[in-house]
């Protein structure tokens, strides 16, 4: 008996029980599927997660003015415009670690060109932000330090506004846009040590060691470790609820197998009598449980790429479908295959053939 | 004197259910030739079905010697039982045991299959012993495609596709109408003739009058055992000759 005649025959037992066939693979689909999916669609969201830290600059650090609270009552964040372009050269000028500042004053304001008015985010800041924050120029000139030195009124537009403002296509550049506003003030600097930003403008406010700090620090890349910190985690639960999922079609193809191998005992019975060695019998039922775990490993991988391709779609992500959790998938199914299927398969082998033959 | 195709010295076989002890074959001695064509007739109960099991390496006596073509079966494991089952015995069944949903010719092929023979040798064997039985034109038909004759046939050519030294046939024609009955039984006298060894368990004396050799078993024991000359019905000799 080949390897060919045993995965005929176990492919006709299959055929020949076909809703039993789908079920019982289906309990392995869902295990690696969902195994696939949560892996792919958690490696997504964290190069997601990556991709938007990037945009907003990589190893930045945010300092925000006024203080978490005043006198008992907890103000919001910004406040008190605490901050001064004198803290800001104090940190470029005294921290070596740091390599670039910018400041950073938020508005709301209302913008016309034209007969177009659209409100929008106002930010007024120095060069350095646009490199900080990898934000390229399409076109015209970027924002230079004469601009700053002289108060010049120069603006950068991003480009959803010029489409808004001149039309898709339209060349802005040299055109007048009109901008009131309101001021709402904030800073940012990019570099490292939130202890040492913390020292220096608590020395340069004056503020004794009792007073809380008039301002707050945040480190970008220690807010972006925690958030795939904890997108990591997420997915490492969920993957491990996927593995349970697999071990749980696992059983149910021991549960198939046990049932096959008692309707098929005349059949054991009488290729025993014809010769078949109890290895041959044992082959035979192992390899039947391994062609449904490694079917529903595949038909898995199939649905699971495809069901991580869909959210990736729709929640514009990247596609992350990791190899190695392919391998694993399917040799988990493979695995889950050979030890469910082991008992039922030598429960087969041991099969007295006389009984068998006169088992109705 | 003809070379012997199987022997039992003094088998006796037991089955042990709880504290009762069942012996289904006391000290049964038979030795049957190469060529010989043996009825085993008795009741149920009367150890017929036991020492067909025996003679047909399915179970080990308990007691006593059992040769099959020279070598020793009571000494043999479950593989040895199994290749002898597959090269020197060929089975036949009341039920007729095909496998369903797969053609003639791969239920004929399944002992060769287990034998190690190849794809292509292994169609080859499978076609001629089918066509030796008659089927020509019914090679891809499944077992639910076939009359009960039909279906015996396919079980026949299973049984003689390795060439073995011995058929055993248990009530073949016990699942037939008296009609095709007679059909088999030319065929399995046709292949006593062709020089094949059967052993035949049956009941009905008309069946039992084909062979050349009848014994007889009452609880457990063999009671008589003769030659006999076979009859052959005017029916089946015709059907033989038309055949022929």
């Amino acid at each position: 008996m080949n390897a060919t005649s045993t995965l005929r025959i176990a492919l006709r037992s299959m055929w020949s029980n076909k809703m039993r066939t789908i079920l019982t693979t289906l309990g392995v689909l869902i295990g690696a599927g969902a195994l696939i999916a949560i892996t792919a669609i958690g490696a997504g969201a964290k190069a997601n997660l990556e991709n938007v830290f990037a945009s907003m600059g990589t190893n930045l650090v945010i300092v925000l003015p006024g203080s978490t609270s005043m006198g008992g009552v907890h103000g919001r964040f910004g406040s008190m415009p605490t901050l001064t372009w004198e803290d800001l050269a104090a940190i470029q000028r005294d921290l070596a670690s740091v390599e670039a500042v910018a400041p950073e004053l938020r508005a709301n304001v209302a913008v016309n060109a034209g007969d177009q008015h659209w409100t929008t985010s106002l930010t007024g800041t120095s060069p350095e932000f646009f490199e900080m924050r990898s934000w390229p120029m399409t076109r015209g000139e970027p924002l230079a330090q004469a601009d700053v030195d002289a108060a010049a009124k120069a603006i950068v537009l991003g480009q959803t506004l010029v489409d808004r403002l001149y039309g898709p296509d339209a060349d802005p550049i040299d055109h007048v846009v009109r901008v009131g506003s309101t001021a709402e003030s904030r800073s940012g600097e990019t570099g490292l040590v939130e202890n040492d930003i913390t020292a220096i403008l608590r020395n340069r406010h004056h503020l004794p060691p009792d007073r809380e700090d008039d301002f707050s620090v945040h480190d970008m890349s220690e807010i972006v470790a925690a958030q795939e910190q904890r997108t990591e985690t997420v997915t490492r639960l969920l993957a491990s609820v996927a593995l349970v999922l697999l071990v749980v079609g696992g059983i149910g193809i021991m549960n198939i197998m046990l049932v096959s191998v008692t309707e098929r005992t005349r059949e054991i019975g009488l290729r025993m009598a014809l010769g078949a060695q109890p290895r041959h019998i044992l082959l035979q039922f192992l390899v039947e449980a391994l062609a449904l775990s490694v079917a529903g490993g595949f038909l898995g991988i199939v649905c699971g790429v495809a069901t991580a391709a869909a959210v990736a779609e729709r929640l514009h992500w990247p596609i992350h479908v990791q190899p190695a959790v392919v391998a694993v998938s399917i040799m988990f199914s493979a695995l889950a295959g050979v030890v469910f299927g082991l008992h039922p398969a030598s429960k087969a082998a041991a099969v007295d053939p006389i009984e068998a033959l006169r088992f109705e | 004197m003809q070379s012997v195709a199987f022997e039992l010295r003094e088998v006796t076989k037991e089955y042990r259910g709880g504290d009762v002890t069942v012996r289904a074959l006391d000290r049964v001695s038979l030795r049957v030739a190469v060529g010989e064509f043996v009825a085993v007739m008795g009741a149920s109960g009367s150890g017929k079905s036991t020492l067909m099991n025996i003679v047909g390496c399915l179970d080990r006596p308990t007691t006593g010697v059992y040769d099959l073509a020279g070598r020793c079966v009571s000494v043999m494991k479950h593989a040895e039982l199994a290749r002898a089952r597959n090269r020197t015995i060929g089975f036949v069944f009341q039920q007729f045991n095909l496998l369903a949903r797969t053609s003639a010719l791969e239920n004929v092929e399944l002992p060769l299959d287990y034998a190690g023979v190849g794809r292509r040798e292994r169609r080859r064997r499978a076609v001629r012993a089918l066509l030796s039985v008659g089927l020509e034109g019914q090679l891809q038909r499944h077992p639910n495609q076939l009359s009960g004759g039909q279906q015996q046939r396919v079980a026949i050519a299973r049984a003689i596709v390795n060439d073995p030294m011995v058929v055993l046939a248990d009530e073949p024609t016990g699942a037939l109408d008296s009609q095709t009955a007679v059909e088999v039984l030319g065929l399995f006298r046709r292949l006593w003739l062709s020089g094949l060894t059967l052993m035949l368990v049956t009941h009905d004396p008309q069946v039992a009058a084909y062979a050349s050799r009848v014994i007889k078993m009452r609880d457990g024991r063999m009671v008589s055992d003769l030659p006999q000359e076979p009859s052959c019905s005017a029916l089946d000799s015709r059907r033989i000759e038309g055949a022929a």
